[in-house]
């Protein structure tokens, strides 16, 4: 049995971000592996059942789950690429080794270098009983929902009116389910109003300016205490209304998923606008780490659009580290980043341009949030 | 409940397979996570916090967040909404931390 991988480049995660990039890196016949601990490739874009949103011209109006099959196929036909499904990328280490729990097994690669996408996790809420069987990420809903063909629930309150919960609004009703209210604390709906028009019509109730105080029942949800709140966002006592469910989904934002690249070591910074701590880069998504690359939601929360020019920004710089030089990389390299300022260019994208002021120079990794653990 | 019809969606079910949970046979799918076949035979409590022995079930659904930790197999800690269900398994509910086995 070998235990230890040898391997030109490691893409940890592989959801759209770390798909184009081992693509992008093997068609340049870098020799590379995917650790992938779904039991299939994808990420996010296999629950995604509505057209993309997004300026890049081939991809926005596809829905996201022919998006994962067209990139799936493409992977599975480039010999150069080896995927591994069910298989986590538990840790690095400082002999720059990455372990993996692979279906079970225990392995260890090494890589030249190293692609993190592994994209984010949900935020909580902080409320009463919010562990209460019957709470649930939008993302949960999602995967219940749109891969296993379960319903998560009759009626159903969603907590976050931003696209996700707009969009999980209405797959849920697509799918059969009564979605009681859509319940925001912001006096907006953060969301587009494309899909807010979409809910609305359909005769949900979008309540801005309102919260969740608890969630009742014995074993599982039975329904939720909503309350409204005042501009500073406080509880008004007084103003408590029950709404009966069996399910309330949180759709109340996503945090980059970076704890492989604190061990790593890798500066990170702490950034509201793009979900909470996230890694130092240059413009070809290198870290503090030389070893290691950072793409798509990892490195901040976007969208999928953005993490695809990300993946293959990083597998193209990335193979051309390792010594897979080829011609076109410099013209191509300066295509990709034109791309992704276009994306974000306009006013949807002044967060994120607001956000990536912070990540990078060197201030900032003079003042890496995680320093003290070293 | 699982779905039937979907405007978009076409589930194609793999082969039938049964598994034990607390003692009842459950029916599943082959390729359905443990928590997704439990799921949708109606049960929503997957294990007990340690401490306070409360009852926790899926939150996050792809293996972020530890809440849907079973007993698989006399093995604690299973994540079970990232294992696939297997025919004859055995699935308990956790409500403590378990031992290590070799
Ligand atoms: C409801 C919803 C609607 C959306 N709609 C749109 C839209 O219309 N348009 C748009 O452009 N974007 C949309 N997005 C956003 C888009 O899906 C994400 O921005 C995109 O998927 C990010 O890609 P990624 O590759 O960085 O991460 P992900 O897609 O999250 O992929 C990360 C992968 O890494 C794996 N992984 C994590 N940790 C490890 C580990 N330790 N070892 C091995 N593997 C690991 C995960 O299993 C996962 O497969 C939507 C998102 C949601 C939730
Ligand atoms: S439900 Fe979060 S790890 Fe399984």
């Amino acid at each position: 049995m070998i235990l230890l991988i040898n391997t030109d480049l490691l893409v940890i995660g592989g959801g759209p971000a770390g798909m184009t990039a081992a693509l992008k890196a093997a068609k340049r016949k870098a020799e590379v592996i995917i650790v992938e601990r779904y039991h299939e490739l994808g990420g996010q874009l296999t629950k995604q059942t509505h057209r993309f949103f997004g300026s890049k011209s081939e991809q926005a109006g596809t829905r996201g789950i022919d998006i994962a099959r067209g990139l799936t196929k493409e992977i599975q036909n480039m010999s150069e690429i080896k995927v591994l499904t069910e298989a986590t990328a538990q840790g690095y280490y400082e002999d720059k080794i990455v372990t993996v729990s692979y279906q079970n097994k225990f392995r260890k690669i090494r890589a030249k270098r190293i692609i993190i996408a592994t994209g984010a996790s949900e935020k909580m809420m902080l409320f009463e009983n919010n562990d209460l069987p019957g709470v649930y990420g939008a993302g949960a809903i999602q995967t219940l929902m749109n891969l296993y063909g379960i319903l998560p629930g009759k009626k159903v309150i969603m907590v976050g009116a931003g696209n996700i919960g707009l969009i999980v609004s209405y797959q849920l009703l697509q799918a059969g389910v009564e979605v009681k209210a859509v319940i925001e604390a912001d006096s907006e709906i953060g969301g587009y109003l494309v899909h807010a028009s979409k809910i609305r019509r359909t005769g949900v109730p979008i309540y801005t300016g309102h919260s969740v105080k608890s969630a009742i029942g014995e074993s599982s949800v039975k329904g939720a205490e909503i309350i409204k709140l005042d501009e500073n966002w406080q509880m008004i006592t007084g103003t408590e209304r029950f709404i009966k469910a069996d399910t309330i989904c949180l759709a109340v934002g996503l945090r980059p998923l970076v704890s492989l690249l604190i061990q790593a070591d890798c500066a990170m910074v702490y950034v509201p606008e793009l979900g909470g701590d996230v890694p130092i880069r240059d413009e070809n998504l290198k870290t503090t780490n030389d070893q290691i690359f950072v793409a798509g939601d990892a490195a901040g929360i976007e969208e999928a659009t953005a993490a695809m020019l990300e993946g293959e920004i990083a597998g193209l710089k990335a193979a051309s580290e390792i010594g897979y030089l080829s011609e076109d990389v410099v013209e191509e390299t300066r295509r990709l980043k034109r791309e992704l300022k276009k994306l974000r260019g306009g006013p949807i994208g002044r967060k994120i341009r607001r956000g990536l002021s912070k990540v990078r120079g060197d201030d900032n990794v003079k003042k890496n949030r995680y320093s003290h653990l070293r | 409940m699982r779905i039937t019809k979907h405007p978009i969606l076409d589930f194609n079910r793999g082969k039938k397979i049964t598994f034990q949970y607390k003692g009842q046979e459950i029916t599943a799918y082959q390729g359905e996570t443990i928590a997704a076949a439990l799921y949708a035979a109606g049960i929503r409590v997957l294990k007990k916090s340690n401490k306070y022995k409360r009852p926790r079930g899926l939150f996050c659904a792809i293996g972020n967040c530890a809440s849907c930790y079973m007993v698989v197999n006399g093995v604690f800690h299973v994540k079970t909404c990232i294992t696939k269900v297997k025919e004859g398994m055995v699935v308990e509910e956790e409500t403590e931390k378990g031992d290590i086995i070799d």
